[in-house]
């Protein structure tokens, strides 16, 4: 063990940590925008409530992604100086975009819209949250443009032991990061449907009173203060519908640019596409393993060459290449963690996008009949109890899923930092002792772990306690509101 | 091209350490400012809106280093390794508190928030002077007078912007607080003054002096209840500081480091300048709304 070692399970340790928590801001966002733009342009009520509510979840997320966002942005020059002098002319381009293009527009923005509910005009208010949206979701562009980098370096060209920057398109336009962008973005989405469509299964199954495990009632659901007397419409149902179909579409996405990806590992790193099926040596028609053992003959070509009789490269000979390219080393990345993690990926993200298919076609709208003069539609199917109990036993997996997708991306990648240029053991900063790294490794795995409890206790919490009454029903003495823009529909400050 | 994007960096500095140092004194001074849980609010809710796009100015500037002068970047971080840990975990603490703070339940988990909020701010204000006295003198003097150079005046600064921002016993204790502050600031400001002549350019002497004076006006301009005035004094003051530091840095940002050798190629430094020189207006031109659009004082029954 030594500061090396350390240094690479920080990274991982924090990275993943905050990659629990951003995919989670950029979905949810977009969700919680959407309704509150449904909000203004129909002015129903409920929309109000659940921007309120599914807003309030948001930002206690949105905490933990920001802070622990500003560690990754100091941890390539603390531990990682000599990859950080090397790369800097490059890599440092797009985070010093990401800062200045997205990341001031986030947090200004959201600054305005979380204090600005009684103080802007409602459009104004509507278009803060928006360009905070839109700022997250820009950030995942610059910063996954920095680590397609890693994997495919382009637009550079190396002098005096220095990657100096030759074209700052290239780097932008890269082809990785052109597969790599949408496929993280769209499968934040379907994290976010996943978290959407659990929150709007348990309220479901608690205003019934029934319980998440079958059997289970629980009776003081019954009366819970939170269930209005007058039942909105179909609050839940809206918002899981809604959920499904941002998920299902982000699935499609998701497989379409995961598809593109494995064709460019073919072509850009050819060592992570073997290990991630434990290939050994160069096969014409590779299979694929759905687990060990289990072989679907040609399915690893088809998939990473759309021809199932294509050559795949194997470990052992890729090896032997890039021994004769860049001399002796260890040239394979950890196999198990590789191999297992392409298949969570694909299996639980899959199971994700399955589920979402499968709620919409259960809770789809019967078509209206065809008699004349009659056009209204049939009335909603209700959502069966056990679906919504599948929804929120489901709420892991497309966290597990891009968790996996991002072993598999990073770990892959080993012993490179840079695809080809440089090496992670020659990455660490020399100036930097084990006892330091030890420090910090164990004071962030602990804050964080705590941390990342905390917000896990506040999301159930308030989750439990469900949205705020609508105010008519608060001060059932005052007069009835009119439209929904009035004064007391805009509640107090959500800090 | 060089010397532009240090002044850049200079500059995203400057704009942290005055943004970020109101943000600081605020959360340091939080419990001596208010004594109910709507006083509480009243303090943190004039900084709500904006720390946290104050603190995006940090992460630009360190941004900017790492896209410019790469081996500044990574040898200042791996360099102050601790001390630079230390503040990105005090920085994570005061972020998740002021964020749940009003979140989460009992009055012992506000308080717990709380306790993130102060010493998340006391750490890094403390310790950003302490980091920059040490590049500067290197010796164990110059890091105690410059941390404590640096939280005494983030404390008066973040005083003068209560005191500007809130009414009633808040403001009054804010009015205080600064004059408190001022008593260990100024003395320390004015002391670190001699070790300034010989080690800079010329005009760092300038920016030295301005500082103090800046410092000592704005002292003069709480004591006269003028607290807009008061702050701009306190805000030239911390900029004042922040152009002599980097005015000293300019040969040898670290030691043994030209500048020449850390930066970036040209090619580099010209596309970035055109993306900032469009983006960076724009950035200003936000943020200044929304402290238009929070203008108003805040009183302890509002919010």
């Amino acid at each position: 063990m030594d500061a090396l070692d350390l240094a690479r399970w920080q990274f991982g340790v924090t990275t993943v940590y905050h990659f629990l928590f951003v995919p989670l801001t950029i979905g949810l966002g977009v969700y919680v925008a959407g309704l509150q733009t449904a909000w203004l342009r129909t002015g129903k009520e409920h929309y109000l409530r659940l921007t309120k509510f599914f807003g309030k979840l948001f930002l206690i997320n949105f905490a933990m992604g920001v802070v622990t966002g500003i560690v990754q942005e100091f941890q390539f020059g603390m531990n990682w100086s000599e990859y950080s002098t090397f790369v800097g002319d490059v890599f440092g381009a797009p985070l010093a975009l990401e800062a200045l293009l997205a990341f001031f527009l986030e947090s200004t923005f959201l600054g305005l819209w979380i204090f600005g509910w009684d103080r802007l005009p409602k459009r104004v208010h509507l278009a803060c949250l928006w360009a905070a949206v839109i700022g997250s979701n820009l950030s995942a562009y610059f910063i996954l443009a920095a680590n397609a980098w890693m994997k495919h370096p382009v637009g550079y060209e190396v002098v005096d032991g220095k990657a100096r920057m030759t074209d700052l398109w290239a780097v932008l336009t890269n082809s990785t990061a052109l597969a790599q962008v949408p496929h993280v973005v769209a499968a934040s989405f379907v994290v976010a449907g996943g978290f959407v469509v659990a929150v709007a299964g348990y309220r479901i199954l608690r205003e019934r009173g029934l319980g998440v495990l079958p059997g289970r009632r629980s009776v003081q659901a019954v009366q819970d203060a939170t269930v209005p007397a007058r039942r909105l419409p179909d609050m839940w149902r809206t918002s899981l519908r809604a959920a499904l179909v941002m998920t299902a579409i982000a699935g499609v996405v998701v497989a379409g640019s995961g598809d593109v990806s494995g064709q460019l590992l073919r072509e850009q790193q050819p060592m992570k596409l073997a290990a991630a099926e434990g290939l050994r040596h160069d096969t014409a028609g590779a299979p694929f393993s759905i687990a060990p053992g289990v072989e679907v003959p040609g399915l690893l070509s088809l998939l990473a060459a759309h021809d199932p009789g294509a050559t795949i490269e194997g470990v052992d000979d890729i090896q032997a290449r890039y021994e004769k390219t860049f001399g002796p080393a260890d040239y394979t990345p950890n196999l198990p963690v590789v191999f297992w993690s392409f298949r969570v990926m694909i299996g639980f993200g899959m199971a994700a996008v399955g589920l979402s298919v499968l709620g919409l076609w259960l809770t789809r709208r019967p078509r209206p009949r065809r008699r004349r003069g009659d056009t209204a539609p049939g009335t909603a199917r209700p959502v069966p109890g056990w679906f919504a109990r599948l929804c929120v036993l489901a709420l892991p997996l497309p966290t597990m899923a891009i968790v996996a997708g991002w072993l598999l991306s990073e770990i892959g990648r080993q012993p490179w930092t840079v695809q080809g240029e440089l090496m992670t053991a020659a990455s660490v900063s020399p100036g930097v002792s084990l006892g330091e790294v030890a420090i910090t490794l164990a004071v962030f795995t602990v804050l964080y772990g705590v941390l990342a409890l905390a917000e896990g206790v506040l999301l159930v919490r308030h989750v439990k306690a469900g949205p705020e009454l609508p105010p008519v029903e608060r001060t059932p003495a005052g007069p009835a509101p009119a439209r929904p823009d009035e004064a007391r529909l805009t509640p107090t400050l959500m800090y | 091209m060089t010397t532009f994007w240090f002044i850049v960096i200079a500059f995203l500095w400057t704009g942290y350490f005055v943004l970020e140092g109101f943000d600081f004194g605020v959360g340091a001074l939080l419990p001596l400012l208010s004594r109910s849980e709507a006083e509480r609010r009243q303090v943190l809710g004039t900084i709500g809106p904006v720390w946290d796009g104050n603190e995006v100015w940090l992460i630009t500037a360190v941004g900017a280093m790492f896209a410019a002068f790469p081996a500044w970047y990574s040898g200042l971080l791996s360099g102050f390794y601790l001390p630079v840990f230390l503040v990105i975990a005090g920085l994570v603490v005061r972020g998740v508190g002021l964020e749940w703070r009003g979140k989460v339940g009992s009055r012992r988990e506000v308080a717990l928030c709380d306790a993130g909020i102060v010493a998340g701010s006391v750490l890094p204000a403390f310790l950003w002077g302490a980091i920059f006295g040490n590049l500067l003198f290197g010796t164990a003097t110059a890091t105690v007078l410059g941390g404590a150079l640096s939280l005494s005046v983030a404390v008066l600064h973040g005083a003068v912007f209560v005191a500007l921002k809130t009414t009633g016993r808040v403001r009054a204790r804010a009015r205080r607080a600064a004059l408190l502050a001022a008593v260990g600031a100024v003395p320390v400001a004015i002391g670190t003054l001699p070790s300034v002549p010989g080690r800079g350019p010329m005009w760092t002497l300038g920016t030295a002096l301005l500082a103090a004076a800046a410092l000592t006006a704005g002292v003069t301009l709480v004591w006269g209840r003028r607290e807009g005035w008061a702050f701009t004094a306190t805000a030239t003051a911390i900029a004042a500081t922040t152009a002599t530091v980097f005015g000293v840095l300019w040969t040898a940002p670290l030691p043994g480091l030209t500048l020449a050798e850390a930066a970036s190629a040209p090619y580099t430094l010209t596309v970035l300048t055109w993306i900032g020189l469009i983006a960076l207006p724009g950035v200003i031109a936000y943020q200044a709304w929304t402290y238009w659009v929070f203008r108003k004082r805040l009183t302890a029954e509002v919010s």
